[in-house]
């Protein structure tokens, strides 16, 4: 059977939007129940750190020059440094480290 | 628009551009699986313009390739993206009782890691403007390099492509951090979910789930557990002190 592919890209937009567009539009008021709450309060936590690592390793080359990437996020961002210069940092430094012939 | 709402737009645009540059980087290898797929340069930025989601468009394009049934797809495309659902649900209490549901609407337009991301560092409650600032600008990004990637293929040297998509990383650091640095619990959970991410990417005992199943389930247990271990009521509570303030006065 030929499948069409823009069916195919009109049931996955569909899917994701309405996975997302479900709990906003649902959950019209602020939670009460404290378990709840906190729950919610640690999720963004959870999930960016459980994303981050080891993915970031598998993002380069090298394993080693993700690795460095994510030293370098960590030390700037807990210096205070921007969204933007943290980004670029880790940009910068894994350029560099997969350049080094030594890892 | 007020000029609360444009200034917070402007904000938008402004924590969008790192955003977008990242996108484009990753979106520009997502469009090379689109061409492999058999998509057209047009398709690919429709999908991507549509999806804004990296693991779920890579997914659906696998899918594609191998002529899958439609049903696979639409189940697919939702186990990968659930995760979402989580952040939406966390969104949902970012936002002002009473917002209106066409701000709600079209902000579950866009809800992926990086947008999620910086809406929930934002103090307060989220004003949607803001996010809408960002997606003004990430959209674009992300669509167009998922175009890019199509019709230029291998150009851009991978050294290239690898460095720049780190930077969508250093932007989650970059979230979660001064958090954790202020927060005992959230450097706890942070260094908790590296760990636990790493153990379960690595045993093969876990080799069966996907990368977005995983995601969910180390999430609900490590979000779980400091919500049991930790119960917290900081969610916008700078915000409600003005209002008291305000109405008090």
């Amino acid at each position: 059977m030929a499948h069409n592919i823009w069916l195919y890209l009109l049931i996955m937009a569909t899917v994701s939007y309405l996975i997302r567009m479900a709990p906003l539009a649902l959950i019209r008021r602020e939670i009460t129940n404290k378990l709840l709450r906190s729950f919610l309060f640690y999720v963004p936590y959870a999930t960016l750190a459980v994303m981050t690592f080891p993915a970031i390793m598998e993002a380069t080359q090298k394993p080693a020059a993700g690795f460095c990437a994510l030293i370098a996020g960590i030390v700037s961002a807990w210096k205070g440094c921007s969204l933007f210069q943290v980004a670029v940092l880790c940009c910068a430094v894994a350029f560099v480290v997969e350049l080094l012939p030594i890892f | 628009m007020t000029s609360e709402n444009k200034i917070c737009f402007q904000h938008g645009v402004r924590d969008g551009c790192p955003i977008a540059l990242g996108y484009f980087a990753v979106a520009f290898t997502l469009g090379i699986a689109a061409r492999n797929a058999g998509l057209s340069a047009l398709q690919a930025l429709i999908a991507s313009a549509l999806n804004n989601a990296s693991a779920g468009e890579y997914a659906g394009f696998a899918l594609i390739a191998a002529g899958s049934t439609y049903l696979e797809t639409a189940v697919m495309t939702l186990v990968v993206n659930a995760r979402y659902l989580l952040m939406s649900c966390a969104l949902s209490q970012k936002m002002k009782p009473g917002t209106p549901l066409r701000h709600r609407m079209l902000i579950a337009y866009d809800v992926t890691d990086e947008i999620f991301g910086i809406c929930v560092a934002q103090p307060g409650y989220l004003n949607p403007w803001y996010a809408y600032g960002a997606i003004a600008v990430a959209i674009p990004g992300w669509a167009l390099g998922t175009y890019f990637g199509v019709i230029m293929g291998n150009v851009l040297p991978t050294r290239i492509v690898s460095a720049l998509s780190v930077g969508l990383y250093g932007m989650f650091l970059a979230i979660i951090i001064p958090p954790a640095r202020k927060n005992r619990v959230i450097a706890g959970v942070v260094a908790a979910g590296f760990a636990a991410s790493y153990l379960v990417n690595r045993l093969p005992l876990f080799d069966g789930l996907s990368t977005g199943v995983k995601t969910i389930i180390l999430t609900i247990v490590l979000a779980l557990m400091a919500a049991v271990l930790f119960p917290t009521d900081i969610v916008n509570t700078e915000e409600k002190k003005e209002e008291e303030k305000r109405n008090g006065a």
